[in-house]
């Protein structure tokens, strides 16, 4: 709490809150959760023009004070200043979609109500026009009693008007008036808001050609779905094929500095930690940064656009078979870049069984930190041939077998979902009830903020929890130092200590190597490649820096089996190795019970799975 | 509360016989229709609420936007006012409407 005063966005959903705010705030945000919910909480602040600071929040999109999410729980109690911790907003900005005016009345109707300061933000005047619909500001302002100031976030119009006007608004409550209006039902309030938006449409043709078009090709009942797929398919290609010069150039940098250090500093044990553990580990998975950042910025795009909505709406058939709805794509999609945000995008999945579902299938979809483990393996073992059919042998071995995983992951989801939902996330059918909102070119500065906000949380990983750990395994990696003779891994703690792990996973075909790699990279599935990476760099001869990323795949064929290396393809299709996803798991479903149940579950498919697969391989003498 | 937006004409088709009458889920698509009822105990109650929200209601007046994907033609997209709504059938199903 800053002291300062605070002004709040009320208004549905799909009004072009988020992008007023950040008309509103620029890009210096401040994003945390409120306490004890899983709500994001968005505070930012704008300068009145007198020079005074404001704080401004963001409040969850509500259909009404009477709550049916968690969301809509969180607006309700802020507005109502019942939140505690949280300082009653003093000005409340109702934004109103202006094609919407007859559905987004009946909320503002009750904020205004509340006889509080109140600015309604009529946004998005720009589609409404373009729609056919001319809006009057001035007539919607003497019927709600309130100013009204038309905006187009996205567009940064109508902003300095909305300051001041922030600035200006005052409470209406008279002297001796009672403070709440009596309480109109919702029928009431539905017609008042039906009369009130007629009274501001100056002019209105039923028009809606782009939206209406877009539509008919994109919710096609043939074309929509193949439309859909190719999209996808170009996403993924974008973040294999675009992001390669990004993380060879980062590759480039880092084995710059790395030799950079051996060239400058005297060798030695801190040398050796520098480029050993700190360079190796953290810089082999910063090299990832690239792919996410691509990932993400599609699917922002995809949000920004409305075409996100109109994709959950193709794939509902598709989830519904296995006990989900189109919802549940959304945070599906996300958890490609990364299960921690697929996992909080559940949130908007109002039925609390599917959102328990889809976070605990979130982490099979293959997220990027798994791309390192298998394109290191797929390198090392996969030859790079091309298959098909004879005489059409075009298709990329190497690219089918990481098809053939993601698939896997896919495959594997859909069939948790289906026996979860038949057992213990057993339930009522849910239904699908989704706000198709009209396509809009998005704002390139709104998706740089987004695109920001979400490689900060990875760099930051990557900064704490992977580093931490790179450094405790070098340790354990380095310490005691190897008589003469003695390979440095047999002699360290770690090595010891995956004595014990390795007769447990010896029957999948997993070596000591492998037992030492699994412990680390319970905090992030990557690391497995960069302790990989740090076990043989240890290992690997005096001075030998070229060994540590580029001799890896060189350095697994000739110490693991083909069987082993598919084997352990095949464990971490399933395998739970994310200690950040575990936590954003426990923080979600409020409790450890569901993360244990997800470790669980997992760990065991893991196993399974990799064992059939190594003894499969070695039955066909692999 | 829900008997509140029937107007009277609805009320006389209904006492003539509502032979006209039909499913939500059965309105071609293009067709429009006024929600005449809603069996709101086949919904779950965040969903009644949420549908009500959105302004699906009795005495609503609602289009058929589209009919879903290919295999079950599910889900359906409603047009309520200028917004479109996604649907299932089953939930469709429950709204008795007459087509205008």
């Amino acid at each position: 709490m800053t002291g300062s005063r605070i002004a709040a966005l009320v208004g549905n959903p799909n009004a072009g809150k988020s992008a007023l705010f950040n008309a509103l705030t620029g890009a210096r945000q401040k994003i945390a959760n409120y306490p004890g919910v899983t709500v994001e909480r968005k505070a930012g602040r704008i300068v009145l023009p007198t020079g005074e600071p404001m704080d401004l929040i963001d409040l969850p999109g509500a259909y009404s004070f009477d709550p049916t999410s968690p969301d809509e729980e969180v607006t309700r109690k802020v507005v109502h200043g019942q939140f505690a911790g949280e300082a009653t907003p003093e000005v409340l900005v109702v934004v109103l979609d202006a094609a919407n005016l007859e559905q987004h009345l009946v909320f503002a109707q009750e904020v205004i109500a509340l006889g509080r300061p109140t600015v309604v933000a009529l946004n998005m005047v720009d589609l409404a026009e373009r729609d056919g619909l001319v809006l009057d500001p001035a007539a919607l302002a003497s019927s709600l009693g309130v100013p009204v100031v038309p905006t187009v976030a996205v567009r940064r119009r109508g902003i300095a008007e909305l300051i001041d006007a922030i600035a200006r608004a005052e409470a209406r409550v008279e002297p001796g008036e009672p403070h709440e209006r009596p309480h109109l039902t919702l029928p009431e309030r539905r017609l008042a808001a039906t009369n009130i938006a007629k009274a501001a449409i100056l002019s209105e043709t039923t028009e809606r050609r782009l939206h209406a078009g877009l539509d008919k090709v994109l919710l096609h009942p043939w074309i929509g779905p193949l439309i859909l797929f190719a999209f996808l398919f170009v996403v993924f290609q974008a973040v294999f094929a675009w992001a390669t010069p990004f993380a060879d150039a980062l590759e480039a940098l880092i084995a710059a500095i790395s030799d950079w250090v051996v060239a400058t500093f005297p060798g030695g044990i801190l040398r050796d930690f520098v480029t050993q553990g700190v360079l190796a580990g953290v810089g082999s998975v910063v090299v990832f940064l690239p792919q996410i950042v691509i990932l993400f910025a599609f699917i922002l795009a995809m949000e920004a656009s409305g075409y996100m909505a109109r994709a959950a709406f193709l794939m509902d058939r598709m989830m519904q078979s296995v006990g989900l709805s189109g919802r549940s794509f959304i945070p599906l999609l996300s958890s490609f870049a990364c299960a921690i945000p697929g996992i909080m995008a559940t949130r908007s999945i109002a039925d609390p069984k599917d959102r328990l579902t889809t976070i605990l299938i979130a982490p099979l979809m293959t997220c990027s930190a798994r791309l390192p483990v298998y394109a290191v393996i797929i390198a090392a073992f996969i030859p790079q041939v091309k298959v098909g059919p004879s005489g059409f042998a075009f298709i990329g071995l190497q690219g089918l077998v990481l098809f053939a995983l993601y698939v896997a992951g896919i495959v594997g989801a859909m069939a948790v979902a289906l026996v979860l939902r038949r057992s213990v996330t057993k339930g009522a059918a849910s239904g699908f009830i989704m706000e198709l909102p009209r396509y809009q070119l998005p704002h390139l500065g709104d998706l740089l903020i987004g695109l920001w906000q979400r490689a900060w949380v990875f760099l930051r990983r990557a900064g704490t929890i992977i580093f931490t750990v790179t450094v405790v395994l070098w340790i354990l990696l380095s310490f005691p130092r190897a008589e003469p003779g003695q390979s440095q891994v047999d002699a360290s703690i770690a090595g010891q200590l995956s004595k014990g792990l390795a007769v447990v996973v010896e029957p999948i075909g997993f070596n000591r190597d492998i037992a030492l790699a699994l412990i680390p990279a319970m905090a992030a599935r990557e690391v497995a490649v960069s302790s990989l990476a740090t076990t043989y760099a240890v290992d690997a001869p005096e001075d030998d820096e070229a060994a540590t990323e580029a001799g890896l795949a060189s350095q697994l064929s000739s110490r693991w089996s083909l069987p082993t290396a598919l084997a352990f393809l095949a464990w971490f299709v399933f395998a739970p190795q994310c200690l950040s996803t575990i936590a954003v798991v426990r923080r979600e479903t409020n409790g450890w019970k569901w993360p244990m149940f997800m470790l669980g579950y997992l760990f065991a498919l893991a196993y399974i799975f990799a064992g059939l697969t190594y003894w499969t391989a070695v039955a066909l003498g692999l | 509360m829900h008997e509140f937006s029937i107007d009277n004409e609805l009320q006389l088709a209904r006492a003539s016989g509502t032979s006209r009458l039909v499913t939500l889920e059965a309105l071609a698509r293009g067709a429009s229709a006024r929600i005449v009822s809603v069996d709101w105990d086949r919904f779950a109650p965040d969903e009644g609420a949420r549908l009500r929200a959105l302004g699906i209601d009795e005495g609503a007046c609602v289009g058929m936007a589209h009919r879903g994907v290919f295999g079950g033609r599910d889900p359906l997209a409603i047009t309520v006012g200028r917004m479109t709504v996604a649907v299932r059938r089953v939930h469709a199903a429950a709204m008795e409407v007459e087509p205008l």
